[in-house]
């Protein structure tokens, strides 16, 4: 009880974490009226296929990359899908996060075994690793990179290696790092609706918009 | 000519919509779009990724829509759209997009870039920043009826020629009929023969048609130019002859941008919906193939290829008609790679192929489809695009590739039963 870290960690897990929960979510519905105030008009063109349908089903298709595609962008699309997958795995599948979501939503699902979170992690890492390379390495993400691009990456890096090194009670006290852990954690959601990562939710809003203005027409998307 | 700046930008502003919001919002800067750009495949310069092209565009809803912009810019920072930003930008709007809709397919959140583009072109041309190629083009059309000048005395003449060669009558402006065909400028100028093998394929399966003397011909270079007045009235030109000839539906012709002009955009330029139906040639033909009224006899032997023309096919939806029709008369129809909805463009489209200072960079993007033609290597190329058909033509001339072009439609006349 005397460790020095344990009222970081306490504020951290209590105070700091309703905050940045309190500006994520509010951000995020902030960030959505500000886009669906604009509106858009109505499409009067007689359609040839059901929009709405093929707005929903592309918000899931659109998950998959076109023929040919993979190939043309390798580490984009492979370091890609690993990162997200990894991430998913080690945030929603971790004990202690089912727990804290469990207390926040009411729902609890199985947790995986230390492990496989360790695996995900590792392999989320390195994705994000790799994803870097290419943002620095490949002319085309180089010259789209801005701020934004290089702090999202710094924020979705953090969580992953400190909850590892807390876990596994590496570098140092395992009572600050978990304290630096959730407080990683914190800055990623505080950043969320202002930064790139709103992409999370805003894809299916754009996926379904592509896919309703391609499938009007009878179109593929 | 009252174009400015704040013009410009008043006209950006007013195409930021809810899903402009939200197409940024998602953006990552994954960089994907660019490996679906012809041009930026065909010159490797990252200046041609599709989503930086709307640079301007995104600064605008950056800083005016977003609250952190906003934020921002009562700070002093964010950086403003300058004239000199947009005089850059038009290389990138006009000549290096032919708006083909690859890059809003691949798009991991779902971007619909060449959307945006066509809402961009409306602030570069209010601005002032749109290529005097399509300036002119729209000032001739506006004036003489086509962007090509008046065309009139042209199709007369076609209509007479046709006439005497294929004992068809040939209706102009006349009341009540079926249909109104539409032509591209480019049809009626260059590619006329076009004109005997629809007549021949209408009169043959019983559809009665007219041309309107007032409105005949589809391209709008509003749309090519992004100006919504312009396309208004272009677009309003067909549909006020339709109206007055009480036809049940408008033919669009073999041409990409006439396409989405006439179906797609029109009724939203005009603010409302068409009392008649608009079908694309191509689709109305597959159409009467279905129902036994177009019958054909014998088959082409010579190996050949289909171009798919981007706003017919990818932003059209026109995939399986050209098909269904060209294996009714080819027995030798061979595909290229990425052939349908993935396609690459011929590389002219979206006004790309009128801008003189795009010349250089359009033959460069070329050598894609070159490669794939080579690969192969068809007697012919058939497409439904005037368009396209023009700028194949050219530059397969370029390559010193000897390979004939022919429009699918005259392609099926030559096969018609009974010819």
């Amino acid at each position: 009880m005397n460790n020095p870290y344990f009222d970081l960690l306490m504020w951290a897990r209590g105070p700091g974490f309703d905050i940045a929960l309190t500006i994520m979510v509010g951000g995020i519905l902030l960030r959505l009226v500000e886009i669906f105030v604009l509106g858009r008009k109505k499409d009067l063109a007689a359609p040839k296929g059901n929009g709405v349908l093929q707005g929903l089903r592309t918000v899931f298709t659109r998950s998959v990359p076109r023929k040919g595609a993979m190939k043309e962008a390798p580490v984009t699309y492979i370091a890609g899908y690993l990162f997200h997958i990894g991430f998913f795995v080690a945030f929603l599948f971790l004990g202690a996060h089912i727990a804290l979501i469990g207390d926040l939503i009411g729902i609890q699902w199985p947790a995986a075994n230390k492990a496989l979170i360790e695996i995900a992690t590792a392999i989320a890492v390195v994705a994000l690793i790799a994803l870097l390379w290419t943002r620095f390495k490949d002319p085309v993400r180089r010259a789209l990179s801005t701020f934004d691009d290089y702090l999202v990456w710094v924020l979705s890096i953090l969580p992953l290696v400190t909850g590892y090194a807390a876990v596994n009670t590496m570098f140092g006290d395992s009572t600050l790092m978990m304290a630096i852990h959730m407080l990683s954690a914190e800055a990623l959601m505080i950043a969320f609706p202002f930064t790139k990562l709103m992409h999370a939710v805003t894809f299916a809003v754009s996926r379904y918009y592509n896919g309703s203005i391609q499938g009007r027409k009878g179109a593929e998307s | 000519m009252s174009a400015s700046l704040e013009k410009g930008l008043n006209a950006l502003r007013e195409q930021i919509d809810a899903p402009v919001a939200s197409f940024f919002t998602s953006c990552v800067s994954c960089g994907i779009c660019a490996e679906a750009c012809l041009f930026y495949q065909e010159t490797g310069d990252p200046k041609y990724t599709p989503i930086h092209k709307l640079e301007p565009m995104r600064r605008i809803w950056s800083n005016e829509f977003t609250l952190l912009g906003r934020a921002k810019s009562m700070l002093g920072m964010g950086r403003k759209v300058t004239e000199q930003d947009l005089a850059d930008w038009e290389e990138l709007v006009y000549d290096s997009c032919t708006m083909c809709g690859r890059c809003t397919l691949v798009c991991p959140v779902g971007n619909d870039i060449t959307m945006m583009i066509r809402k961009m072109r409306e602030g570069m041309s209010a601005s002032g920043n749109a290529p005097e190629e399509l300036v002119a083009g729209a000032k001739r059309h506006w004036e003489k009826g086509s962007p090509m000048g008046d065309l009139l005395p042209a199709l007369t003449a076609h209509v007479k020629n046709v006439e005497k060669s294929t004992g068809i009558q040939v209706n102009v402006d006349k009341k009540g009929v079926d249909y109104l065909v539409i032509l591209s400028a480019q049809e009626v100028a260059v590619y006329n023969e076009v004109i005997e093998a629809l007549a021949r394929i209408l009169d043959k399966a019983g559809v009665s048609w007219t041309f309107s003397s007032e409105a005949f011909e589809g391209t709008n270079v509003g749309i090519q130019i992004g100006s919504k007045d312009l396309a208004r009235e272009f677009v309003s030109r067909t549909v006020n002859a339709a109206e007055k000839l009480k036809v049940k539906g408008v033919i669009s012709p073999e041409c990409g941008h006439a396409y989405q002009a006439l179906r797609w955009e029109g009724p939203n330029l005009i603010g409302r919906t068409y009392p008649f139906e608009v079908v694309h040639v191509i689709e109305l033909l597959d159409r009467l193939r279905a129902d036994g009224r177009l019958k054909t006899k014998g088959m082409d032997h010579a190996k050949l290829t289909f171009h798919d023309p981007c706003q017919i096919n990818r932003r059209g939806g026109i995939n399986h008609e050209p098909r269904r029709l060209l294996n009714m008369v080819a027995d030798n129809f061979t595909e290229t790679e990425d052939a349908g909805t993935m396609n690459w463009c011929c590389g002219g489209g979206g006004g790309v192929g009128s801008n003189e200072s795009a010349t250089e960079l359009r033959l460069q993007a070329f050598q894609r489809k070159k490669r794939q033609f080579e690969a192969v290597a068809p007697e012919k190329i058939v497409t439904m695009c005037a368009y396209c058909h023009h700028i194949l033509e050219e530059s397969l001339e370029h390559y010193d590739m000897d390979i004939e072009v022919q429009g699918l439609t005259e392609l099926m006349a030559e096969y018609l039963e009974d010819a």
